[in-house]
């Protein structure tokens, strides 16, 4: 069968493990430069399938696109060390405040510029934990999801066998080309960075990137197409504007409650002995244990 | 027209767990906007799966019953769902936060163009005014979630578009049923009206229903670990608490990412939710994604080196010290002391 054309959907993330108290912005929208950004951990899980399916079929190129701000051009880097054949940033002001519908519409619009045969991406971003864009691009695109994916097991021109993950137990299903799927956090994770592709895409840079760039860089750079990540903005992929963006999504954020805790009366003991044997005394003679 | 329409999943011969508590918030968020409860069912034998749907405050049942209907496939329940809300015009529309209900609602959504909010703990009904429009929007559904890591609580509407649509998790909600069921209508759909041969592009080839061996959610007492807990050897001891205690062990998000316990131990918003008699949260600090799993609990001690750590404010006791430390005194003086 024919070598395959894949998309994996990556998003650069804020790491919402370590957040400050300017990481919200006064509409309610998420301040994502003052957090550190890393690579969506689920994306990395669909990067992972993507590339083992190249390895599996030779020929089979791999590319990410992401949409995000010009620094999430970091995302197609790091899929570019990874063995990734190239990438693709979204990127545009005109796409900011975006909900889930909205950036499905974003995605899918780019994505027909393009051919594929396959979309993988992770399940869900850990800055909003929602699982939503992924079943919503495929909806957009017209075409199958399967989502919850733990591993593509079995390829051939016919389709793939895959195995998901479900609350309780386990489904094989088989799935035509094209199709789109999402990677749970079960499936193996990724590879790490080839040395070489480090030294070969360390120096890629999207246009805007390269804006600042000494002559002597620019003109390497130009030597060197395969160092050029390309940038797509709303006109580029042909979009609707009032479909993107704060007009384009349904869903608004009416308030923003910073998670105060409410304070109940609790008592405190120490780990001393007697304290803790009155305690477990006390809970005998309530019932609450025993 | 304008009612509240609950998806509700079934897992072989009876309705799961999740959408009966839907069923039981969609009945009280109803009661407020004076409107009905309708519930849909898709599968491929459905008996009389509409009483329990009926006794817990659905006025109308849809049922679209096919042999190809026999497990949930994507495309064939997103085809009906859009159907049915296409015809009937609901203003709310709640699904589980399952495997199912997470994979169904967003192509749902997208194929109608609504908003949806995934993952709520809380649903309410309240106006919302748009200053920009100076539009008063009332009786809007408030879909109040935790976002951003847990670390903000934000309540999602949705203005312009209906239906209203929501996935909540499994144990957020209470489940009651109704003293009297409700003397409902079954509404039969015919499956060739709704769904297209294309519908069943994916084939499913096998599936094992694993019943969960762990059950954390009945457990009375539960004995949970955080990241603080430091390795998968260190969880033993939790083990030997919940063992003598007769509870069951659970763990946070960052314990299970860690590899000190395995996933389908894990409590909080993106695990289960639990309600048990005592909770011991031991090395947790309290993130709101993991409280908005055991916040309901009956009683909750915490053991903490840190006394400043959120959990405590939310503890009946708080024992400041090492878990490593405690827990085996708690072992120790159950066994002197209980019969």
């Amino acid at each position: 069968m024919k070598p395959l054309k894949i998309i994996v959907l990556a998003k650069q993330v804020p790491d919402t493990r370590n957040v400050g108290k300017d990481a919200m912005k006064a509409d309610g929208t998420v301040n994502r430069a003052a957090l550190e950004a890393i690579f969506n951990p689920e994306d990395l899980n669909a990067l992972e399938q993507a590339l083992r399916i190249k390895d599996m079929m030779p020929g089979s190129e791999v590319s990410i696109l992401t949409m995000g701000p010009g620094r999430a051009a970091e995302i197609i880097r790091e899929g570019l060390y990874r063995g990734t054949d190239g990438g693709v940033l979204l990127t545009d002001r005109k796409f900011a405040g975006s909900d889930t519908l909205a950036t499905s519409y974003a995605i899918s619009t780019a994505i027909r510029n393009f051919e594929y045969d396959l979309i993988i991406a992770g399940r869900q971003a850990i800055d909003g934990d929602t699982a939503q864009v992924g079943p919503q691009v495929a909806e957009k695109l017209g075409i199958p999801q399967v989502t919850y994916v733990e591993e593509v097991e079995k390829i051939d021109a016919s389709g793939m066998v895959i195995r998901r993950r479900l609350d309780n137990g386990v489904e094989h299903v088989k799935a035509p080309f094209p199709v789109l799927l999402t990677v749970h956090s079960s499936a193996p994770d990724c590879r790490p960075r080839i040395a070489r592709n480090v030294m070969k895409y360390k120096h890629a840079r999207t246009l805007t990137e390269l804006q600042d760039a000494t002559e002597d860089y620019t003109r390497m750079f130009n030597d060197r197409p395969y160092l050029k990540i390309r940038e797509m903005g709303v006109d580029d992929i042909g979009a609707d504007v009032e479909a993107l963006g704060l007009s384009g999504s349904p869903t608004k954020v009416k308030t923003i409650e910073n998670v105060v805790f409410k304070a109940k009366e609790s008592k405190a003991i120490d780990s001393s002995d007697s304290e803790i044997e009155k305690l477990i005394v006390e809970l005998i003679e309530n019932h609450t244990i025993g | 027209m304008n009612n509240i329409i609950v998806y509700c999943e079934t897992n072989g011969n009876s309705v799961a767990e999740v959408s009966l508590e839907l069923l039981t918030k969609a009945r009280s968020l109803a009661g407020q906007l004076k409107v009905d409860v309708e519930g849909v069912l898709i599968g491929s034998n459905l008996k009389d799966l509409e009483k329990p749907l009926f006794a817990h405050g659905a006025n109308v049942v849809h049922k679209v019953e096919d042999a190809r209907l026999e497990f949930y496939q994507t495309l064939p329940h997103a085809s009906i769902i859009c159907e049915i809300f296409a015809k009937e015009k609901p203003q709310i529309g709640l699904f589980g936060a399952t495997t199912v209900g997470r994979d169904l609602a967003p192509r749902v959504a997208s194929a109608l163009k609504s908003g949806l909010t995934a993952d709520c703990t809380s649903l309410e009904i309240g106006d919302h005014y748009e200053k920009k429009s100076d539009t008063t929007y009332k009786d809007l559904l408030y879909q109040i979630r935790p976002a951003f890591g847990g670390n903000i609580v934000a309540t999602i509407i949705n203005p312009d578009t209906r239906p209203q649509l929501a996935t909540v998790r499994e144990g957020v909600m209470k489940r009651e049923e109704l003293a009297t069921p409700v003397k409902g209508k079954v509404k039969t759909w015919n499956v060739a009206d709704l769904v297209k041969d294309t519908d069943f592009a994916i084939e499913i080839i096998e599936r094992h229903v694993e019943e969960k061996k762990v059950n954390i959610k009945g457990s009375h007492i539960i004995v949970a670990g955080g990241y603080g807990i430091g390795s998968r050897e260190n969880f033993d001891i939790l083990y030997e608490l919940a063992d003598v205690l007769g509870g069951e062990v659970g763990g946070t998000r960052a314990a299970v990412d860690a590899g000190y316990i395995d996933h389908d131990r894990q409590i909080g918003q993106t695990g289960v939710t639990v309600r048990p008699k005592l909770y011991i949260a031991c090395g947790i600090s309290g993130q709101i994604q993991h409280r908005a799993g055991m916040m309901e609990s009956s009683m909750i001690i915490s053991i903490n080196t840190d006394p400043n750590a959120p959990i405590n404010n939310i503890a009946d006791y708080v024992i400041i010290g090492d878990f490593a430390e405690v827990v085996p005194k708690m072992i120790r003086y159950y066994k002197k002391n209980s019969k």
